[in-house]
């Protein structure tokens, strides 16, 4: 997917990890959660900014791990909505 | 004030009002002493369509935004805190289902709950986890196609009467959130009695002794049932809290207001003694800030804006702690009449201890938003250094 979006993700998760770099495939669980709000403020964040709803089918840990895997399942969900 | 609000949602609220002001707050003080809601006003308030007000119109609820949920919460607030409690943990409820339920569950339980014929409660805390819900020990056990529940939960909001609880607990994935019908064999409910606030709430221990809990009750999935499944009703819950205080600290400036104009000492009405008029300026301004801030969370809840989070965090925490300066300071203009049953303002300050307790202490709500507060300042700091976002950190 675009830079853009992976520039917009990693601003955003880049508030709540303490990190120098957060690099693209750098896995966000094992840097701890900063917030027990963390994840649905996450799930929010993704909704909001990329149009889109998330669904218990989408709940899979590695869908939300990195930068990239967020990217990645971004991309996946608007491509299925627009083939639908 | 209601310059922000919609023609819709400004008609809304006036309808609230009128239906607190006829059928709640004659009677609230009663409910408080007796330490019990009729069930009749439960009805009633189902039958108003209030109880599923948020649930979507597809499952037979009144489909409304959250400033509208929040105005029925302030004027509920206003009126009992105790019912406007039930409001909360209902919609909590309901919400968490909406957000994370299966579709069977959706199709099951939300026309239930939007009609008010089922009441919801939400069942995460335990004598040893309160504000560290990550610590239940409640257990789920895999048992074929279905779980074993066996647990103690404590300080459960309509636990007393609930037909349905959303319950945290503990499975080999981690935090698992399933709904529980109380009907199911092994849930036994027992009232808590004399507490400070709140005292119509129909409070409850819940005990869950080998419970059968169908595979198909799973809330999101196992694992996530406190990020996600408790985290989600867990924000409506101080949202509606927050808009409940706003409705106490309306009450309190009401009561002491007529109070003060009418009180009489050294010959002249206590309204014009300085102090007093501090004590109300206090409130008067309290009870805008925090109508504001409540406004404000219910925007961006409207608008999907994560930063609802946020907000929703820092109008409960203003709001519960103005609740409590307000209702110390209506005792205070009501001097020992405020300190008797005779005058609501006792009441509310019970209440509004409980409020600065319930869904996230103060305390809870100041370490997060301090959190919030360096966010937003390293994320400043680095859009003014012009830095690449990932380049950094905080």
């Amino acid at each position: 997917m675009s830079m853009d979006n992976k520039a917009k993700i990693g601003e955003y998760l880049s508030r709540f990890f303490p990190v120098q770099d957060l690099k693209d495939d750098d896995d966000i669980f094992q840097l701890g959660f900063v917030s027990s709000m963390f994840a649905i403020q996450l799930v929010s964040f993704v909704e909001h900014e990329f149009g889109l709803t998330i669904d218990n089918d989408d709940l899979e840990l590695d869908n939300f791990r990195s930068v990239g895997a967020i990217d990645a399942f971004v991309t996946r969900k608007l491509s299925a909505s627009v083939a639908s | 004030m209601t310059s922000t609000l919609t023609a819709e949602q400004a008609q809304a609220q006036k309808e609230f009002r009128a239906f607190a002001d006829r059928h709640i707050v004659p009677h609230a003080d009663a409910y408080h002493r007796a330490q019990r809601t009729p069930p009749q006003t439960v009805e009633l308030l189902a039958a108003e369509g209030l109880l599923g007000l948020p649930v979507a119109a597809q499952y037979g609820g009144g489909g409304c935004d959250a400033v509208t949920l929040g105005l029925l919460a302030g004027e509920l607030g206003r009126a009992c805190s105790s019912l406007r409690s039930l409001l909360t943990v209902h919609t909590m409820v309901a919400h968490a289902v909406a957000r994370w339920g299966s579709r069977e569950l959706k199709e099951t339980w939300l026309p239930r709950l939007a009609r008010g014929e089922s009441i919801g409660a939400l069942a995460v805390s335990e004598p040893g986890a309160g504000s560290d819900a990550a610590g239940v020990v409640t257990r789920l056990t895999p048992d074929g196609d279905s779980w074993l529940l066996d647990g103690h939960k404590t300080w459960t909001t309509y636990g007393e009467t609930a037909d349905v609880f959303l319950v945290l607990g503990r499975s080999p994935e981690g935090p698992t959130a399933v709904l529980v019908e109380r009907a199911t064999a092994g849930v036994r409910t027992e009232l808590i009695e004399d507490l400070i606030g709140i005292r119509a709430s129909m409070t409850a221990d819940v005990h869950f002794d080998g419970c059968r809990i169908p595979a198909g009750q799973v809330l999101a999935r196992p694992g996530l049932g406190l990020s996600h499944v408790v985290g989600t009703a867990l924000d409506l819950g101080r949202y509606t809290v927050g808009w409940g205080c706003v409705g106490i600290v309306d009450a309190c400036l009401e009561a002491s207001v007529d109070y003060a104009g009418s009180r009489e000492t050294f010959g002249t009405p206590i309204k014009d003694h300085q102090l007093v008029r501090q004590m109300i300026s206090g409130m008067y301004t309290d009870a805008r800030a925090a109508r504001l801030l409540c406004l404000e969370a219910g925007r961006l809840r409207d608008e999907g804006d994560p930063g609802a989070l946020a907000q929703t965090s820092m109008a409960k925490y203003f709001a519960s702690t103005a609740a409590s300066r307000a209702a110390a300071d209506a005792v205070q203009i009501h001097g020992a009449n405020g300190c008797s049953a005779g005058y609501p303002v006792q009441r509310y300050l019970g209440d509004s201890r409980v409020m600065e307790i319930i869904e996230g202490s103060s305390q809870i709500h100041q370490i997060g938003l301090a959190e919030y507060a360096f966010q937003e300042r390293a994320l400043v700091r680095r859009r003014q250094a012009g830095a690449t976002p990932r380049s950094e950190g905080r």
